[in-house]
């Protein structure tokens, strides 16, 4: 595995792979009543979060925690980040207490690889602007291996603002990898010119031929994109684009990345129903992110045969820590 | 008045021995001495015929090339206000060290170049410390707000070479309309930074695939076609005269030839970046010495922008020098200030990527290099007994490595940084001076 996770790219298949298969390790960790295990004892993370943001900070703190490390959490409230302090500023001071990684959500694409450049910490990208997500996107496809199975030929919808998602750039990268097809579909205001060269996938603007999906990924509507002018009305866009138990086929699982506009991008009824994995995505958020963790900062480097050191570098045993 | 001003400097007393004398317009393409008597070309006679003048030194120019100095209509000197980022005598260093004998800076500075007193006071500041030749370029509104002319007619009569907002479209198409009008009365060429705001939005790179990956927000390339129709239809009608500042799209080049072909008064520069690298470097590293306005766009632009300075449609080549602090520059790319520098970098990108690949011959180069002289009704550099010595001296197969030794800018902020390039200006004369010599350039004992 790289030093850093700044990308999906960063990662190919088996570099995937073996994220999930230490995932998979970990689900039996968070099954315990003492979910925790020594494997980053001493070392300290860093969360660096220059945005608003509920599931991606606290998994991230859990992870680190559950695996021993120490951590720090850095909003950008209430920080020297509100004086004026310029990224790499920041960066250097926390270097200085030599964290092992630093994670960093930030509002600019690209921000994480700017961290990695000034800093010796492993870095991983939290969400960077509109580009990559991708421990979204690790999860997601965790979730989905343990609904589905193997991804080979599976048909996955993503269904939104895909010009304003980076869950869907790090999804469609991952769902590929992972030999998926991906079709993006969405308003035409709302689909980037030129997605299917950048990122290999297809195109469509309505939901016609949805049943054809074995999986429907549905992105979150921002509110305000009615107000830039990007749909007419949020009214229009739930007509044409919600996922409602007319539209979802039996059998297709629904996803979403949360949080939910209730009876905007779903109905209700899909939300809480049987094909939605809503929930087993936040719970694979923990275990994802303490894999992603581990690979960066404990995993042994992987041998010639690359893939194969899973067997070898289990977690250590479950003893209560001291 | 001299349209160009510097600080004071001898006049040169050399001979360049031996040099292979290029100067297209002038129809010569073989080796020459070129002795400069007093500032000026006093002959050109066959290598070995001249001896150097009394007490003025030799310079070997065996194996290497002699051309017209450069003269860029375009470049950003940051003065007044700005001072952190590059002044008069760092930016024409810079120009110098790059084979410039004049360039023209660009007014949108704090204050704007908007009034006769900031330009006297420029061109003052000029005569103290500017390397090579410059002029200055006024603005076309105040404060480049978009709403108020300038006073044209004082600003051309206090030296402003002409006008332009550059940095921002002149978005009010009835703004443009009085100030093509008005300068029937104040001469001096219009220059327009073409850019539809409403469609290049907060855009930071170029609209494409690279920006689809990147998540970034696109400026398309119509943002700055359907600029260049409104603008030139707005020029035909009132027989103006206009210039389009830095081209980067093919429809860019469609849309010009267009207005030419229909007899409109329109020329159009081209930088020697969006000739020679695309979005796709983008791809390849997030770097904001990357990130310019207009953007790096496709290869397909590019091609168009060759053929473009091939056949005429592009008149010129044009820097775009845009100096930025480092601490402005280091920061998350979506929230970097647009600009590269380029004045040092010009001709050996322009050799390294097109001359030598044999895309574009190094006549047709080195020619455009100097042509927008004449855009902005500046004398044209020539090589000919009893002409103001303009000239550079250039080690064509030279390699360097962009940035690994000091840049003569103030700034470093240079998109071919780390790039190795071919072709090193090793003296360049300006205006009958020395202006800059490499410090491997050893002169020859007289």
């Amino acid at each position: 595995m790289t030093r850093h996770l700044l990308s999906i790219e960063d990662l190919d298949r088996a570099g995937i792979e073996r994220i999930l298969d230490r995932a998979a390790s970990f689900a039996e960790v968070s099954g315990r009543e003492i979910k925790q295990v020594p494997a980053l004892r001493g070392r300290t993370v860093v969360n660096l979060f220059y945005e608003a943001s509920t599931r991606t900070s606290s998994s991230f703190e859990l992870a680190a925690k559950r695996l021993s490390a120490t951590t720090v959490s850095i909003r950008s409230s209430g920080s020297s980040v509100d004086k004026g302090e310029s990224l790499k500023d920041t960066v250097q001071t926390l270097t200085a207490y030599d964290p092992a990684a630093i994670v960093i959500r930030s509002p600019n694409v690209g921000a994480a690889a700017l961290v990695a450049r000034w800093s010796r910490a492993a870095v991983i990208n939290a969400g960077d602007g509109k580009h990559e997500h991708p421990t979204q996107a690790l999860l997601d496809v965790y979730t989905l291996r343990e609904r589905i199975g193997a991804l080979d030929g599976k048909r996955i919808w993503i269904v939104g603002d895909v010009l304003h998602s980076r869950v869907a750039r790090s999804n469609v990268l991952a769902f590929r990898a992972l030999g998926a097809e991906v079709t993006v579909c969405g308003p035409p205001t709302l689909i980037p010119r030129d997605i299917e060269a950048a990122l290999g996938c297809a195109v469509t603007y309505t939901l016609d031929d949805l049943a054809e999906a074995d999986v429907v990924y549905a992105l979150r509507m921002q509110r305000e994109r009615m107000s830039e002018a990007f749909v007419p009305s949020l009214r229009e866009y739930a007509a044409r684009y919600q996922i409602n138990s007319a539209r979802l086929q039996p059998g297709q699982v629904l996803m979403h990345p949360g949080p939910v506009n209730r009876g905007l991008e779903l109905s209700p009824d899909v939300i809480d129903g049987p094909q939605a994995t809503i929930t087993a995505q936040v719970e694979a958020g923990v275990i994802v992110r303490m894999a992603v963790l581990y690979e960066l900062l404990a995993a042994p480097a992987s041998g010639p045969d690359g893939a194969d050191g899973v067997a070898a570098t289990e977690p250590e045993p479950a003893e209560a820590p001291a | 008045m001299n349209p160009l001003t510097r600080a004071p400097a001898p006049p040169a007393d050399v001979l360049i021995a031996g040099a292979h004398v290029l100067d297209p317009r002038a129809g010569i393409d073989a080796p020459h001495d070129v002795l400069v008597r007093d500032g000026a070309i006093a002959e050109l006679g066959a290598p070995g015929s001249l001896s150097a003048p009394e007490g003025g030194e030799t310079v070997d120019g065996a194996g290497r090339h002699l051309f017209c100095a450069f003269v860029d209509p375009h470049v950003h000197l940051r003065t007044p206000g700005q001072e952190h980022k590059e002044d008069i005598a760092t930016g024409t260093a810079s120009a110098a060290a790059g084979g410039y004998c004049g360039v023209v800076g660009m007014p949108n500075t704090a204050p704007v170049v908007d009034s006769a007193p900031i330009v006297r006071s420029l061109r003052d500041a000029a005569t103290r410390d500017a390397r090579i030749p410059v002029g200055f370029m006024a603005a076309i509104t105040r404060g480049l707000e978009g709403t108020q002319l300038t006073e044209m007619a004082e600003l051309s009569d206090a030296g402003a070479l002409g006008f332009t907002d550059d940095g921002r479209p002149l978005v009010s198409a009835g703004m443009l309309r009085r100030a093509l009008q008005y300068q029937r009365l104040s001469g001096g060429v219009i220059a327009l930074h073409e850019e539809d705001p409403t469609l290049s939005g907060d855009g930071a790179m170029h609209e494409g695939e690279v920006s689809a990956l990147l998540g970034i927000g696109g400026i398309p390339s119509v943002s700055e076609s359907t600029m260049i129709a409104r603008d030139a239809a707005l020029a035909g009608y009132e027989d103006a005269r206009i210039h389009v500042q830095h081209l980067s799209a093919a429809e860019s080049v469609s849309a010009v030839a267009a207005a030419k072909a229909q007899g409109v008064r329109i020329s159009a520069e081209a930088s020697p970046h969006h000739l020679t690298l695309t979005h796709l470097a983008l791809r390849e590293r997030l770097d904001t010495r990357l990130k310019m306005n207009p953007p790096l766009r496709a290869e397909t632009d590019r091609l168009a922008l060759i053929e473009g300075l091939r056949d005429g449609t592009i008149d010129c080549i044009a820097t775009d020098h845009a100096p930025h602090a480092r601490s402005e520059k280091e920061v998350p790319f979506e929230e970097a200030p647009m600009g590269t520098t380029g004045l040092e970098t010009a001709f050996a990108a322009l050799h390294t990527e097109l001359v030598q690949p044999g895309v574009l011959p190094l006549a047709l180069v080195v020619e455009r290099l100097s042509d927008g002289a004449a855009l902005l009704g500046l004398p044209t550099p020539r090589i000919e007994a009893g002409a103001p010595a303009d000239l550079c001296l250039v080690d064509l197969e030279a390699a360097w490595q962009v940035g690994e030794e000091p840049y003569a800018s103030r700034s470093e902020n240079c998109c071919f940084a780390g790039r190795t390039l071919h072709g090193r200006v090793l003296l360049t004369v300006a205006a009958g001076s020395i202006a800059h010599r490499d410090r491997s350039l050893q002169p020859v004992a007289a």
